[in-house]
Protein backbone atom coordinates (compact mmCIF):
# COMPACT_ATOMS: atom_id res chain seq x y z
CA UNK A 1 0.00 0.00 0.00
CA UNK A 2 1.51 3.36 -0.88
CA UNK A 3 0.49 6.85 0.42
CA UNK A 4 -1.05 9.36 -1.75
CA UNK A 5 -0.24 12.53 0.79
CA UNK A 6 2.04 12.69 3.56
CA UNK A 7 0.99 15.99 6.56
CA UNK A 8 3.22 16.48 9.08
CA UNK A 9 2.79 18.50 11.84
CA UNK A 10 0.09 21.13 9.85
CA UNK A 11 -1.09 24.18 11.61
CA UNK A 12 -3.56 26.33 10.52
CA UNK A 13 -5.15 29.79 11.07
CA UNK A 14 -7.59 32.06 9.93
CA UNK A 15 -6.39 35.10 11.15
CA UNK A 16 -6.21 34.79 15.12
CA UNK A 17 -7.90 31.78 14.77
CA UNK A 18 -6.05 28.17 14.91
CA UNK A 19 -8.34 25.79 12.90
CA UNK A 20 -6.06 23.05 12.78
CA UNK A 21 -3.58 21.64 15.65
CA UNK A 22 -0.41 19.73 15.05
CA UNK A 23 -2.39 17.30 12.52
CA UNK A 24 0.02 14.41 11.20
CA UNK A 25 -1.53 11.93 8.26
CA UNK A 26 -1.16 10.02 5.60
CA UNK A 27 -3.26 9.16 2.98
CA UNK A 28 -3.47 5.63 1.26
CA UNK A 29 -3.48 5.93 -2.07
CA UNK A 30 -6.67 4.02 -4.38
CA UNK A 31 -8.31 4.09 -0.96
CA UNK A 32 -11.45 6.14 0.56
CA UNK A 33 -10.81 8.40 3.52
CA UNK A 34 -13.07 10.03 5.59
CA UNK A 35 -12.76 12.60 7.81
CA UNK A 36 -15.55 13.13 10.41
CA UNK A 37 -16.30 15.28 13.33
CA UNK A 38 -18.61 18.19 14.26
CA UNK A 39 -19.44 21.41 12.43
CA UNK A 40 -16.18 23.26 13.00
CA UNK A 41 -13.45 20.88 14.07
CA UNK A 42 -11.40 21.77 10.84
CA UNK A 43 -12.47 18.77 8.08
CA UNK A 44 -13.44 20.63 5.98
CA UNK A 45 -10.67 22.86 6.54
CA UNK A 46 -7.95 20.64 6.07
CA UNK A 47 -9.17 18.87 2.75
CA UNK A 48 -9.27 22.37 1.12
CA UNK A 49 -5.27 22.56 2.32
CA UNK A 50 -4.73 19.45 -0.15
CA UNK A 51 -5.85 21.45 -3.25
CA UNK A 52 -4.60 24.47 -1.46
CA UNK A 53 -8.33 26.06 -1.68
CA UNK A 54 -7.74 27.66 1.52
CA UNK A 55 -5.15 30.07 -0.74
CA UNK A 56 -8.84 31.80 -1.67
CA UNK A 57 -9.07 32.87 2.23
CA UNK A 58 -7.76 35.76 3.34
CA UNK A 59 -6.03 35.59 6.22
CA UNK A 60 -5.37 32.31 5.84
CA UNK A 61 -1.86 30.80 7.34
CA UNK A 62 -0.34 27.03 7.20
CA UNK A 63 2.62 25.96 8.60
CA UNK A 64 4.07 22.12 8.60
CA UNK A 65 4.26 19.65 6.01
CA UNK A 66 2.39 18.91 3.00
CA UNK A 67 3.12 16.41 0.68
CA UNK A 68 1.27 14.72 -2.81
CA UNK A 69 3.41 11.61 -4.02
CA UNK A 70 6.64 13.01 -2.13
CA UNK A 71 6.39 16.59 -3.75
CA UNK A 72 5.75 19.42 -1.45
CA UNK A 73 2.08 20.83 -2.04
CA UNK A 74 3.38 24.59 -0.89
CA UNK A 75 6.77 24.14 -2.55
CA UNK A 76 7.77 25.53 -5.60
CA UNK A 77 4.60 23.79 -7.47
CA UNK A 78 2.15 24.86 -10.21
CA UNK A 79 -0.77 26.03 -8.44
CA UNK A 80 -3.12 25.22 -11.16
CA UNK A 81 -1.50 22.05 -11.90
CA UNK A 82 -1.71 21.00 -8.29
CA UNK A 83 -5.32 21.10 -8.82
CA UNK A 84 -5.68 19.50 -11.79
CA UNK A 85 -4.20 16.17 -10.09
CA UNK A 86 -6.41 16.86 -6.86
CA UNK A 87 -9.94 17.15 -8.15
CA UNK A 88 -12.85 18.50 -5.52
CA UNK A 89 -16.44 18.26 -5.64
CA UNK A 90 -18.15 20.71 -2.74
CA UNK A 91 -21.08 20.53 -0.19
CA UNK A 92 -23.38 22.27 -2.60
CA UNK A 93 -23.97 21.24 -6.63
CA UNK A 94 -21.98 23.92 -8.20
CA UNK A 95 -22.24 23.26 -12.16
CA UNK A 96 -22.12 26.91 -14.32
CA UNK A 97 -24.69 28.20 -16.11
CA UNK A 98 -23.47 26.76 -19.47
CA UNK A 99 -24.82 23.70 -20.68
CA UNK A 100 -23.93 20.19 -19.64
CA UNK A 101 -21.26 19.44 -22.30
CA UNK A 102 -19.67 23.16 -21.57
CA UNK A 103 -19.42 22.34 -18.04
CA UNK A 104 -17.67 19.11 -18.35
CA UNK A 105 -15.85 20.62 -21.77
CA UNK A 106 -14.30 23.55 -19.01
CA UNK A 107 -11.97 21.97 -17.49
CA UNK A 108 -9.82 19.79 -20.23
CA UNK A 109 -10.02 22.79 -22.51
CA UNK A 110 -8.54 24.76 -19.71
CA UNK A 111 -5.47 22.50 -20.25
CA UNK A 112 -4.97 23.09 -23.07
CA UNK A 113 -7.45 20.60 -25.03
CA UNK A 114 -9.14 21.36 -28.35
CA UNK A 115 -10.25 19.03 -30.59
CA UNK A 116 -13.74 18.55 -30.75
CA UNK A 117 -13.16 15.21 -31.37
CA UNK A 118 -11.32 14.47 -28.16
CA UNK A 119 -13.51 16.46 -25.68
CA UNK A 120 -16.10 14.72 -27.44
CA UNK A 121 -14.48 11.73 -25.85
CA UNK A 122 -14.15 13.31 -22.49
CA UNK A 123 -17.13 14.45 -22.11
CA UNK A 124 -18.95 11.15 -22.94
CA UNK A 125 -15.96 9.35 -20.27
CA UNK A 126 -16.51 11.62 -17.51
CA UNK A 127 -20.07 11.12 -17.39
CA UNK A 128 -19.88 7.42 -17.64
CA UNK A 129 -17.59 7.43 -14.84
CA UNK A 130 -19.86 9.76 -12.90
CA UNK A 131 -23.22 7.39 -13.97
CA UNK A 132 -25.11 10.16 -15.63
CA UNK A 133 -24.27 9.50 -19.11
CA UNK A 134 -27.85 7.44 -19.54
CA UNK A 135 -29.65 10.45 -18.11
CA UNK A 136 -28.14 13.24 -19.94
CA UNK A 137 -26.95 11.87 -23.42
CA UNK A 138 -29.99 13.20 -25.41
CA UNK A 139 -29.77 16.62 -23.64
CA UNK A 140 -25.86 17.72 -23.12
CA UNK A 141 -26.58 21.11 -25.10
CA UNK A 142 -29.68 22.06 -22.04
CA UNK A 143 -28.38 24.11 -18.92
CA UNK A 144 -26.87 21.79 -16.59
CA UNK A 145 -28.54 24.18 -13.91
CA UNK A 146 -32.14 22.63 -15.58
CA UNK A 147 -31.25 19.06 -13.82
CA UNK A 148 -31.91 17.54 -10.34
CA UNK A 149 -29.53 18.14 -7.42
CA UNK A 150 -28.24 15.15 -7.35
CA UNK A 151 -27.58 15.17 -11.45
CA UNK A 152 -26.18 18.61 -10.37
CA UNK A 153 -23.90 17.00 -7.99
CA UNK A 154 -22.83 13.52 -10.03
CA UNK A 155 -22.15 16.58 -12.73
CA UNK A 156 -19.94 18.06 -10.49
CA UNK A 157 -18.27 14.99 -10.01
CA UNK A 158 -18.23 14.39 -13.59
CA UNK A 159 -16.73 17.65 -14.11
CA UNK A 160 -13.87 16.70 -11.69
CA UNK A 161 -12.99 13.72 -13.13
CA UNK A 162 -12.74 15.33 -16.71
CA UNK A 163 -9.50 16.38 -15.91
CA UNK A 164 -8.13 13.00 -14.83
CA UNK A 165 -7.54 13.68 -11.55
CA UNK A 166 -5.11 11.44 -9.45
CA UNK A 167 -7.30 12.04 -6.08
CA UNK A 168 -10.59 13.67 -5.46
CA UNK A 169 -11.28 15.47 -2.49
CA UNK A 170 -15.09 15.62 -1.69
CA UNK A 171 -16.51 17.77 1.04
CA UNK A 172 -19.85 16.68 2.46
CA UNK A 173 -20.90 16.20 -1.49
CA UNK A 174 -24.35 14.09 -0.13
CA UNK A 175 -25.26 16.59 2.58
CA UNK A 176 -27.46 18.45 0.00
CA UNK A 177 -29.09 15.62 -1.44
CA UNK A 178 -32.12 13.10 -0.97
CA UNK A 179 -31.30 9.31 -0.02
CA UNK A 180 -31.81 8.21 -3.70
CA UNK A 181 -29.19 10.49 -4.99
CA UNK A 182 -26.84 9.99 -1.80
CA UNK A 183 -26.80 6.60 -2.64
CA UNK A 184 -26.35 6.52 -6.17
CA UNK A 185 -23.64 8.61 -5.47
CA UNK A 186 -22.35 6.57 -2.56
CA UNK A 187 -22.15 3.41 -5.23
CA UNK A 188 -20.42 5.85 -7.40
CA UNK A 189 -17.59 6.70 -4.79
CA UNK A 190 -16.94 2.94 -4.13
CA UNK A 191 -16.66 2.51 -7.78
CA UNK A 192 -14.22 5.59 -8.24
CA UNK A 193 -12.01 4.39 -5.81
CA UNK A 194 -10.32 1.42 -8.58
CA UNK A 195 -8.51 4.53 -10.18
CA UNK A 196 -8.85 7.64 -7.72
CA UNK A 197 -7.49 8.34 -3.84
CA UNK A 198 -10.67 9.78 -2.42
CA UNK A 199 -10.96 11.66 0.95
CA UNK A 200 -14.41 12.81 1.75
CA UNK A 201 -16.11 14.90 4.52
CA UNK A 202 -19.03 13.49 6.36
CA UNK A 203 -21.47 13.99 8.46
CA UNK A 204 -22.96 11.02 8.19
CA UNK A 205 -21.65 8.56 10.55
CA UNK A 206 -23.32 5.38 8.63
CA UNK A 207 -22.13 7.24 5.43
CA UNK A 208 -18.48 7.05 6.69
CA UNK A 209 -18.70 3.54 7.54
CA UNK A 210 -20.46 2.28 4.98
CA UNK A 211 -17.61 3.54 2.33
CA UNK A 212 -14.58 4.47 3.48
CA UNK A 213 -11.60 2.39 4.38
CA UNK A 214 -10.02 4.86 6.62
CA UNK A 215 -11.45 7.45 9.09
CA UNK A 216 -9.96 10.31 10.56
CA UNK A 217 -11.96 11.91 13.90
CA UNK A 218 -11.19 15.57 14.05
CA UNK A 219 -12.16 17.84 17.27
CA UNK A 220 -11.51 21.27 18.03
CA UNK A 221 -8.60 21.44 14.98
CA UNK A 222 -7.21 18.84 16.67
CA UNK A 223 -6.82 14.87 15.27
CA UNK A 224 -8.06 13.04 18.17
CA UNK A 225 -8.42 9.28 15.83
CA UNK A 226 -7.32 7.91 12.53
CA UNK A 227 -7.52 4.53 11.55
CA UNK A 228 -9.09 1.57 9.80
CA UNK A 229 -12.62 2.48 9.48
CA UNK A 230 -13.58 -0.70 11.14
CA UNK A 231 -11.42 -0.73 14.30
CA UNK A 232 -12.80 3.28 14.25
CA UNK A 233 -16.33 2.93 14.05
CA UNK A 234 -16.30 -0.76 16.22
CA UNK A 235 -13.94 -0.28 19.19
CA UNK A 236 -13.00 3.22 18.95
CA UNK A 237 -9.44 3.68 21.41
CA UNK A 238 -10.63 7.22 22.30
CA UNK A 239 -13.29 7.72 24.15
CA UNK A 240 -14.09 11.35 22.77
CA UNK A 241 -14.30 9.64 19.57
CA UNK A 242 -16.95 6.83 21.03
CA UNK A 243 -19.16 9.48 22.62
CA UNK A 244 -19.63 10.90 18.77
CA UNK A 245 -20.03 8.18 16.76
CA UNK A 246 -22.54 6.50 19.37
CA UNK A 247 -24.15 10.18 19.22
CA UNK A 248 -23.41 11.01 22.73
CA UNK A 249 -22.25 14.79 21.76
CA UNK A 250 -22.16 16.82 19.27
CA UNK B 1 -35.26 4.06 -9.99
CA UNK B 2 -36.60 6.50 -12.47
CA UNK B 3 -39.21 8.56 -10.83
CA UNK B 4 -41.69 9.92 -13.44
CA UNK B 5 -43.14 13.48 -13.11
CA UNK B 6 -46.67 13.85 -12.64
CA UNK B 7 -48.56 14.50 -16.39
CA UNK B 8 -48.77 18.32 -16.57
CA UNK B 9 -52.58 18.36 -17.58
CA UNK B 10 -54.51 21.37 -16.88
CA UNK B 11 -57.54 20.92 -14.48
CA UNK B 12 -61.05 21.25 -16.48
CA UNK B 13 -62.86 24.61 -16.54
CA UNK B 14 -65.86 23.76 -14.71
CA UNK B 15 -63.95 22.82 -11.76
CA UNK B 16 -64.59 25.43 -8.75
CA UNK B 17 -61.65 25.83 -6.80
CA UNK B 18 -61.74 25.89 -3.17
CA UNK B 19 -58.41 28.04 -2.47
CA UNK B 20 -59.22 30.99 -4.81
CA UNK B 21 -60.97 34.38 -3.38
CA UNK B 22 -62.31 36.96 -5.36
CA UNK B 23 -61.30 40.33 -5.88
CA UNK B 24 -65.00 41.54 -3.77
CA UNK B 25 -63.91 39.42 -1.35
CA UNK B 26 -60.82 40.44 -1.01
CA UNK B 27 -61.55 44.10 -0.59
CA UNK B 28 -64.35 42.63 1.99
CA UNK B 29 -61.84 41.21 4.31
CA UNK B 30 -60.22 44.46 4.72
CA UNK B 31 -62.98 45.79 6.46
CA UNK B 32 -61.68 43.47 9.35
CA UNK B 33 -58.22 44.60 8.55
CA UNK B 34 -58.25 48.30 8.36
CA UNK B 35 -54.32 48.79 8.67
CA UNK B 36 -53.71 45.94 6.02
CA UNK B 37 -56.26 48.08 3.85
CA UNK B 38 -54.80 51.44 4.15
CA UNK B 39 -51.54 49.90 2.82
CA UNK B 40 -53.21 48.16 -0.15
CA UNK B 41 -54.17 51.94 -0.59
CA UNK B 42 -51.73 53.73 -0.30
CA UNK B 43 -49.08 51.22 -2.28
CA UNK B 44 -52.44 51.17 -5.18
CA UNK B 45 -52.67 54.86 -5.08
CA UNK B 46 -48.58 55.30 -5.19
CA UNK B 47 -48.42 52.97 -8.28
CA UNK B 48 -50.84 54.91 -9.92
CA UNK B 49 -49.67 57.75 -9.94
CA UNK B 50 -46.23 56.80 -10.98
CA UNK B 51 -48.05 55.16 -14.05
CA UNK B 52 -50.29 57.82 -14.51
CA UNK B 53 -47.77 60.60 -14.69
CA UNK B 54 -45.15 58.64 -17.21
CA UNK B 55 -47.98 58.27 -19.29
CA UNK B 56 -49.13 61.56 -18.93
CA UNK B 57 -45.12 62.41 -19.81
CA UNK B 58 -44.82 60.96 -22.67
CA UNK B 59 -48.73 61.65 -24.34
CA UNK B 60 -47.62 65.15 -23.56
CA UNK B 61 -45.10 64.76 -26.08
CA UNK B 62 -46.64 62.82 -28.30
CA UNK B 63 -49.31 65.16 -29.20
CA UNK B 64 -47.43 68.04 -28.97
CA UNK B 65 -44.65 66.50 -31.80
CA UNK B 66 -46.15 64.40 -33.47
CA UNK B 67 -48.10 66.35 -35.47
CA UNK B 68 -44.97 68.71 -36.60
CA UNK B 69 -43.22 65.78 -37.52
CA UNK B 70 -42.20 66.32 -41.00
CA UNK B 71 -39.56 65.05 -43.86
CA UNK B 72 -38.27 68.57 -44.12
CA UNK B 73 -37.10 67.46 -40.45
CA UNK B 74 -35.10 64.87 -41.56
CA UNK B 75 -32.96 66.13 -44.72
CA UNK B 76 -29.56 66.15 -44.38
CA UNK B 77 -28.31 69.41 -44.25
CA UNK B 78 -29.56 72.02 -41.39
CA UNK B 79 -30.28 75.05 -42.37
CA UNK B 80 -32.57 77.64 -41.26
CA UNK B 81 -35.72 76.82 -42.95
CA UNK B 82 -35.95 73.08 -42.61
CA UNK B 83 -34.30 73.00 -39.00
CA UNK B 84 -33.34 69.77 -39.50
CA UNK B 85 -32.31 67.26 -37.00
CA UNK B 86 -30.27 64.73 -38.91
CA UNK B 87 -27.03 66.14 -38.54
CA UNK B 88 -28.01 65.86 -34.60
CA UNK B 89 -29.48 62.56 -34.63
CA UNK B 90 -26.03 61.24 -36.14
CA UNK B 91 -23.43 63.30 -33.58
CA UNK B 92 -25.59 61.92 -30.66
CA UNK B 93 -25.05 58.47 -32.17
CA UNK B 94 -21.77 59.35 -32.80
CA UNK B 95 -21.42 60.75 -28.92
CA UNK B 96 -23.17 57.36 -27.31
CA UNK B 97 -20.47 55.59 -29.32
CA UNK B 98 -17.44 57.84 -28.22
CA UNK B 99 -18.45 57.78 -24.59
CA UNK B 100 -19.04 54.13 -24.27
CA UNK B 101 -15.90 52.98 -25.98
CA UNK B 102 -14.15 55.46 -23.82
CA UNK B 103 -16.54 55.03 -20.29
CA UNK B 104 -16.97 51.21 -20.92
CA UNK B 105 -13.71 49.28 -20.77
CA UNK B 106 -12.81 51.63 -18.66
CA UNK B 107 -15.26 51.20 -15.94
CA UNK B 108 -15.63 47.41 -16.46
CA UNK B 109 -12.01 46.69 -16.33
CA UNK B 110 -12.15 48.82 -12.95
CA UNK B 111 -14.68 46.81 -11.48
CA UNK B 112 -12.90 43.79 -12.04
CA UNK B 113 -9.99 44.98 -10.56
CA UNK B 114 -12.21 46.07 -7.46
CA UNK B 115 -14.24 42.60 -7.29
CA UNK B 116 -11.56 40.07 -8.20
CA UNK B 117 -8.37 41.07 -7.66
CA UNK B 118 -8.17 43.75 -4.81
CA UNK B 119 -8.55 42.12 -1.60
CA UNK B 120 -11.61 43.20 0.72
CA UNK B 121 -9.60 44.70 3.06
CA UNK B 122 -7.87 47.20 0.53
CA UNK B 123 -7.71 50.76 1.42
CA UNK B 124 -7.31 51.23 -2.73
CA UNK B 125 -10.88 49.89 -2.96
CA UNK B 126 -12.38 51.94 0.06
CA UNK B 127 -11.29 55.63 -1.55
CA UNK B 128 -12.01 54.22 -5.25
CA UNK B 129 -15.51 53.57 -3.98
CA UNK B 130 -15.83 57.01 -1.94
CA UNK B 131 -14.84 58.72 -5.40
CA UNK B 132 -17.29 56.87 -7.70
CA UNK B 133 -19.92 57.73 -5.16
CA UNK B 134 -19.45 61.51 -5.06
CA UNK B 135 -18.30 61.80 -8.32
CA UNK B 136 -22.17 60.45 -9.25
CA UNK B 137 -23.41 63.28 -7.24
CA UNK B 138 -21.92 65.93 -9.37
CA UNK B 139 -24.25 67.82 -10.79
CA UNK B 140 -23.62 67.83 -15.02
CA UNK B 141 -23.21 71.61 -15.24
CA UNK B 142 -20.10 70.86 -13.10
CA UNK B 143 -18.60 68.37 -15.60
CA UNK B 144 -19.80 71.05 -18.18
CA UNK B 145 -17.18 73.21 -16.51
CA UNK B 146 -14.57 70.93 -16.12
CA UNK B 147 -14.63 69.97 -19.50
CA UNK B 148 -14.64 73.07 -20.96
CA UNK B 149 -11.80 74.77 -19.04
CA UNK B 150 -9.64 71.26 -18.95
CA UNK B 151 -10.32 69.63 -22.48
CA UNK B 152 -11.29 72.81 -24.49
CA UNK B 153 -9.28 75.27 -23.04
CA UNK B 154 -5.99 73.82 -21.43
CA UNK B 155 -5.43 71.09 -24.02
CA UNK B 156 -6.75 73.60 -26.73
CA UNK B 157 -8.91 70.97 -28.41
CA UNK B 158 -12.30 74.05 -28.69
CA UNK B 159 -15.98 73.07 -28.77
CA UNK B 160 -15.19 69.61 -30.09
CA UNK B 161 -17.29 66.07 -30.28
CA UNK B 162 -14.36 64.64 -28.11
CA UNK B 163 -13.56 66.99 -25.68
CA UNK B 164 -17.77 66.41 -25.26
CA UNK B 165 -17.54 62.63 -25.28
CA UNK B 166 -14.24 62.66 -22.59
CA UNK B 167 -16.35 65.13 -20.24
CA UNK B 168 -19.54 62.53 -20.31
CA UNK B 169 -17.34 59.40 -20.37
CA UNK B 170 -15.73 61.10 -16.87
CA UNK B 171 -19.24 61.65 -15.85
CA UNK B 172 -21.08 58.06 -16.63
CA UNK B 173 -17.87 56.42 -15.86
CA UNK B 174 -18.92 55.81 -11.78
CA UNK B 175 -21.89 54.75 -13.45
CA UNK B 176 -20.56 51.41 -15.48
CA UNK B 177 -18.09 50.99 -12.80
CA UNK B 178 -20.85 50.15 -9.90
CA UNK B 179 -23.30 48.36 -11.68
CA UNK B 180 -20.30 46.42 -13.07
CA UNK B 181 -19.26 46.09 -9.74
CA UNK B 182 -22.81 45.08 -8.24
CA UNK B 183 -22.98 42.48 -11.86
CA UNK B 184 -19.87 40.76 -10.53
CA UNK B 185 -20.43 40.50 -6.91
CA UNK B 186 -23.83 38.72 -7.41
CA UNK B 187 -22.03 35.90 -9.63
CA UNK B 188 -21.95 33.23 -6.41
CA UNK B 189 -18.54 32.50 -5.12
CA UNK B 190 -19.15 28.51 -5.80
CA UNK B 191 -19.07 28.99 -9.54
CA UNK B 192 -15.11 30.53 -9.11
CA UNK B 193 -14.16 27.79 -6.77
CA UNK B 194 -15.71 25.18 -9.01
CA UNK B 195 -13.68 26.76 -11.84
CA UNK B 196 -10.32 27.40 -9.40
CA UNK B 197 -10.41 23.69 -8.26
CA UNK B 198 -9.98 22.30 -11.84
CA UNK B 199 -7.26 24.37 -12.11
CA UNK B 200 -8.40 27.36 -14.11
CA UNK B 201 -5.89 30.50 -13.62
CA UNK B 202 -7.74 33.52 -13.08
CA UNK B 203 -7.87 35.36 -16.15
CA UNK B 204 -10.07 32.64 -17.48
CA UNK B 205 -11.81 32.11 -14.19
CA UNK B 206 -12.53 35.69 -14.74
CA UNK B 207 -13.19 36.03 -18.28
CA UNK B 208 -14.81 32.75 -19.03
CA UNK B 209 -16.67 32.54 -15.78
CA UNK B 210 -17.58 35.76 -14.21
CA UNK B 211 -18.28 37.94 -16.68
CA UNK B 212 -20.63 36.16 -18.66
CA UNK B 213 -22.95 35.60 -15.08
CA UNK B 214 -22.31 39.27 -14.87
CA UNK B 215 -23.67 40.56 -18.33
CA UNK B 216 -27.07 40.73 -17.97
CA UNK B 217 -26.27 43.65 -14.78
CA UNK B 218 -23.42 45.08 -16.84
CA UNK B 219 -25.68 45.61 -19.68
CA UNK B 220 -28.03 47.29 -17.54
CA UNK B 221 -25.21 49.69 -16.71
CA UNK B 222 -24.63 50.70 -20.30
CA UNK B 223 -28.33 51.13 -21.08
CA UNK B 224 -28.58 53.73 -18.27
CA UNK B 225 -25.45 54.98 -19.13
CA UNK B 226 -26.55 54.99 -22.78
CA UNK B 227 -29.38 57.48 -21.46
CA UNK B 228 -27.33 60.41 -19.32
CA UNK B 229 -25.42 60.62 -22.76
CA UNK B 230 -28.66 61.11 -24.65
CA UNK B 231 -30.18 63.28 -22.72
CA UNK B 232 -27.42 65.10 -21.70
CA UNK B 233 -27.57 69.21 -22.82
CA UNK B 234 -25.36 70.96 -19.78
CA UNK B 235 -21.90 69.28 -19.77
CA UNK B 236 -22.51 69.15 -23.72
CA UNK B 237 -23.04 72.92 -24.23
CA UNK B 238 -19.51 73.98 -22.83
CA UNK B 239 -17.63 71.11 -24.24
CA UNK B 240 -19.14 69.80 -27.75
CA UNK B 241 -20.91 73.18 -28.76
CA UNK B 242 -24.26 74.02 -30.68
CA UNK B 243 -23.21 73.34 -34.40
CA UNK B 244 -25.84 71.96 -35.91
CA UNK B 245 -23.51 70.18 -38.36
CA UNK B 246 -22.20 67.04 -38.60
CA UNK B 247 -18.45 67.81 -38.02
CA UNK B 248 -15.27 66.67 -40.22
CA UNK B 249 -13.54 65.10 -37.35
CA UNK B 250 -14.03 64.10 -33.99
CA UNK B 251 -11.97 67.67 -32.91
CA UNK B 252 -14.98 69.43 -35.14
CA UNK B 253 -18.41 71.35 -32.58
CA UNK B 254 -21.89 69.45 -32.72
CA UNK B 255 -25.28 69.22 -31.35
CA UNK B 256 -26.64 66.07 -29.77
CA UNK B 257 -30.50 65.69 -30.31
CA UNK B 258 -30.90 67.06 -26.27
CA UNK B 259 -28.94 69.76 -27.37
CA UNK B 260 -30.36 70.69 -30.41
CA UNK B 261 -34.00 70.87 -28.54
CA UNK B 262 -32.85 72.43 -25.89
CA UNK B 263 -31.39 75.45 -28.02
CA UNK B 264 -34.40 75.31 -30.46
CA UNK B 265 -36.70 75.71 -27.37
CA UNK B 266 -34.14 78.23 -25.82
CA UNK B 267 -34.36 80.69 -29.61
CA UNK B 268 -38.07 80.46 -28.96
CA UNK B 269 -38.44 80.30 -32.76
CA UNK B 270 -39.26 76.63 -33.27
CA UNK B 271 -40.81 75.73 -30.09
CA UNK B 272 -42.95 72.92 -32.46
CA UNK B 273 -39.54 71.55 -33.81
CA UNK B 274 -38.26 71.63 -30.34
CA UNK B 275 -41.10 69.19 -29.71
CA UNK B 276 -40.48 67.12 -32.62
CA UNK B 277 -37.10 66.71 -31.82
CA UNK B 278 -38.30 65.04 -28.16
CA UNK B 279 -40.42 62.76 -30.09
CA UNK B 280 -37.50 61.34 -31.82
CA UNK B 281 -35.07 61.45 -28.69
CA UNK B 282 -38.02 59.41 -26.83
CA UNK B 283 -38.13 56.69 -29.49
CA UNK B 284 -34.50 56.45 -30.19
CA UNK B 285 -34.30 56.03 -26.26
CA UNK B 286 -36.47 53.53 -26.52
CA UNK B 287 -35.31 51.98 -29.60
CA UNK B 288 -31.75 51.61 -27.67
CA UNK B 289 -32.99 49.92 -24.90
CA UNK B 290 -35.33 47.49 -26.33
CA UNK B 291 -32.12 47.02 -29.19
CA UNK B 292 -30.01 46.26 -25.84
CA UNK B 293 -31.88 44.28 -24.05
CA UNK B 294 -32.42 42.38 -27.20
CA UNK B 295 -28.55 41.87 -27.37
CA UNK B 296 -28.41 41.13 -23.84
CA UNK B 297 -30.80 37.98 -24.07
CA UNK B 298 -28.82 36.80 -27.38
CA UNK B 299 -25.32 37.37 -25.47
CA UNK B 300 -26.55 35.13 -22.37
CA UNK B 301 -28.29 32.45 -24.57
Amino acid sequence: MTNKFKLRNVNLWYNDFQALHDVSMDIEANAITAFIGPSGCGKSTLIKSLNRMNDLVEGCKITGELLLDGEDIYGDIDINLLRKRVGMVFQKPNPFPMSIYDNIAFGPKTHGIKSKYKLDDIVEKALNDAAIWDEVKDRLKKSALSLSGGQQQRLCIARALSVSPDVLLMDEPTSALDPISTSKIEDLITELKQQYTVVIVTHNMQQAARISDSTAFFLLGEMVEFGDSEQVFSMPKDIRCEDYITGRFG
Amino acid sequence: MNLKPISAKAPPLTIKAINTTSYKDRLLGYIKHPLSGLLFLIVTVAALVTFAVLLFIIGYILIRGVPHLNLSLFEFQYNTTNVSMMPAIINTLIMVVLALLISGPLGIFSAIYLVEYAGSANRLVKIVRMTAETLSGIPSIVYGLFGMLFFVVTIGWGYSMLAGALTLSIMILPLVMRTTEEALISVPISYREGSYALGAGKLRTVFRIVLPGAIPGILAGIILATGRVMGETAALLFTAGSVAQVPDSVLGSGRTLAVHMYVLANEGLHVNQASATGVVLLVLVLLINWLSAAVAKKIVK
